[in-house]
């Protein structure tokens, strides 16, 4: 074989790496904590059927689950000004993210609420909590605590995703890479290097996720 | 669960890991002469140098001076569409035997793959709408710049854009274009004969308008290190359609001029 591998041709570059890194895990963040609201705002409104609310989330959450991620980034980048709507492209980026991973946190939460076992919330009435108690500890917490692990998975599904974001030129990870290897040739070294980094980084939001949530959600919990 | 993680994680680094093992390659030129057919890597979204027809195939300069290769070395042409980014890669890792995709020439792309002589001529600029003044990289202070990632004015850009402009890298061509129609970048930088062309096909209201040229670089074939033989023959092949005329005709007839003086 001739090729000569070069890591230090990527490792020169790993301030841009570093940035691009940064850039996704922002990204993610933002884009979890949004997503994470909508899907609980969304989920009672579904799960209690509040109309006109609850038709208005079942044509979002079909609207965004069934069309690629890719597809919706470029029709709120390249679309939407044409009819007058001037979107930057980092808060395009960004709003995609928000967007998608809130039609799914719709329905993975919706499911959570819907398995709880109508006597919890009968033993709470007769208990006399009020109804926001019922919502918030019989009802809520322990609906995301059963959907917690879907919803972990989720999230690192869109982080991972978030390299689309590079195609309208959101300076994330994937985009850094791209800029590095169309400059010093070694697509192997870059590619291997990032894909290195997203692995690492999927690991640990995973783990970070599953023990940080778990615990909030059970806090003062027997 | 801990330990199940990094043993899963240590699974998929030694899968990576595994792609080291590359096969050895043979002489090239021989095994495309045996094969019949020869890889050429062309734009998709560059015309007039490569772009898609109104029959769904690929047209333009350099998809005809991929087929006149094609013809002189007797071997069918399979036509491999990549973007600016990514072209080096696809001729370094074999999966193009040539490239042919309006490539243009500075020391770091020396480095890493060699050059046949220039085939086509090629001036890049930056394009703005008619309204805005604008002579020098330096009036780029404060604007939002739009430029396809990888490409030789990407590459000449960077060096002398001022640190307050916005510049924009889009990973291709038509990505580049849509943001500029679609208002998202003030400014684009391509090639003069590219924006020339988008003019035509365009019925948006925003045109590209010709601001200041950033360099003259003309195009040339890439072609990887260890093929000195194919070098030799690609280069025979071009100097002889510049004397017989042959690369005048594509240039009338994609770039409407004849062939500049300078590159034959």
């Amino acid at each position: 074989m001739s090729y000569q591998f070069d890591f230090l041709a990527v490792a020169r570059e790993a301030p841009e790496l570093a940035a691009g890194l940064a850039r996704t895990v922002e990204l993610t963040a933002v884009a979890c904590i949004a997503g994470l609201l909508i899907g609980i705002v969304g989920a009672v409104c579904r799960a209690w059927q509040l109309r006109p609310f609850n038709t208005l989330f079942a044509v979002y959450v079909e609207m965004f689950r069934n069309t690629p991620f890719l597809v919706q980034l470029f029709f709120l980048f390249f679309g939407l000004p044409t009819l007058g709507i001037d979107i930057a492209p980092d808060s395009a980026a960004m709003l995609a993210m928000v967007i998608n991973l809130g039609a799914y946190a719709v329905e993975i939460i919706r499911s959570g609420i819907e398995a709880t076992p109508k006597g919890q919330i009968e033993a709470a009435q007769a208990l006399a909590l009020k109804r926001w108690q019922i919502f918030l500890h019989v009802v809520l917490r322990p609906a995301l605590l059963r959907v917690w692990p879907a919803m972990t998975s989720q999230v690192v599904i869109v982080m991972l995703g978030s390299a689309v974001c590079a195609q309208i030129s959101t300076e994330e990870l994937s985009y850094a890479a791209s800029l590095i290897q169309s400059r010093n040739f070694r697509a192997f070294e870059t590619y291997f290097v990032t894909a290195g980094l997203y692995l690492a980084l999927a690991l640990l939001l995973r783990q970070t996720l599953l023990r940080g949530g778990g615990r909030l959600l059970k806090r003062g919990r027997p | 669960m801990h330990r199940r993680t990094f043993t899963l994680g240590l699974l998929a680094a030694s899968l990576l890991g595994s792609l080291w093992a590359l096969p050895a390659k043979a002489e090239r030129l021989a095994s495309i002469k045996q094969a019949g057919i020869i890889k050429i890597a062309i734009p998709a979204d560059f015309p007039p140098f490569g772009s898609t027809g109104p029959d769904m195939k690929p047209q333009g300069y350099d998809i005809d001076t991929a087929e006149l290769i094609g013809r002189e070395l007797k071997v069918k042409v399979e036509l491999v569409p990549v973007s600016s980014a990514n072209r080096i890669a696809y001729l370094t890792t074999g999966k193009a035997d040539l490239l042919i995709s309006s490539l243009g020439k500075n020391p770091e792309r020396e480095k890493v793959i060699n050059f046949s002589v220039a085939y086509a001529p090629f001036f890049n600029g930056v394009f703005g709408t008619k309204d805005l003044t604008l002579d020098k990289p330096e009036g780029l202070a404060g604007k939002t710049v739009g430029v396809t990632r990888g490409s030789i004015e990407d590459l000449e850009l960077s060096k002398v854009i001022p640190a307050s402009a916005n510049l924009k890298r889009f990973e291709d061509n038509n990505a580049t274009i849509a943001a500029y129609l679609a208002g998202q970048v003030q400014v684009v930088a391509t090639g003069n004969v590219v924006a020339a062309t988008i003019n035509a096909q365009s019925k948006r209201p925003r045109r590209l308008e010709q601001k200041f040229l950033i360099k003259n670089s003309p195009c040339y074939v890439g072609v990887n290190k260890d093929d000195p033989q194919l070098l030799e023959q690609v280069n025979q092949i071009i100097n002889k359609a510049k004397k017989d005329g042959e690369l005048n005709r594509i240039s009338l007839k994609w770039l409407k001029t004849p062939l500049a003086s300078a590159l034959l």
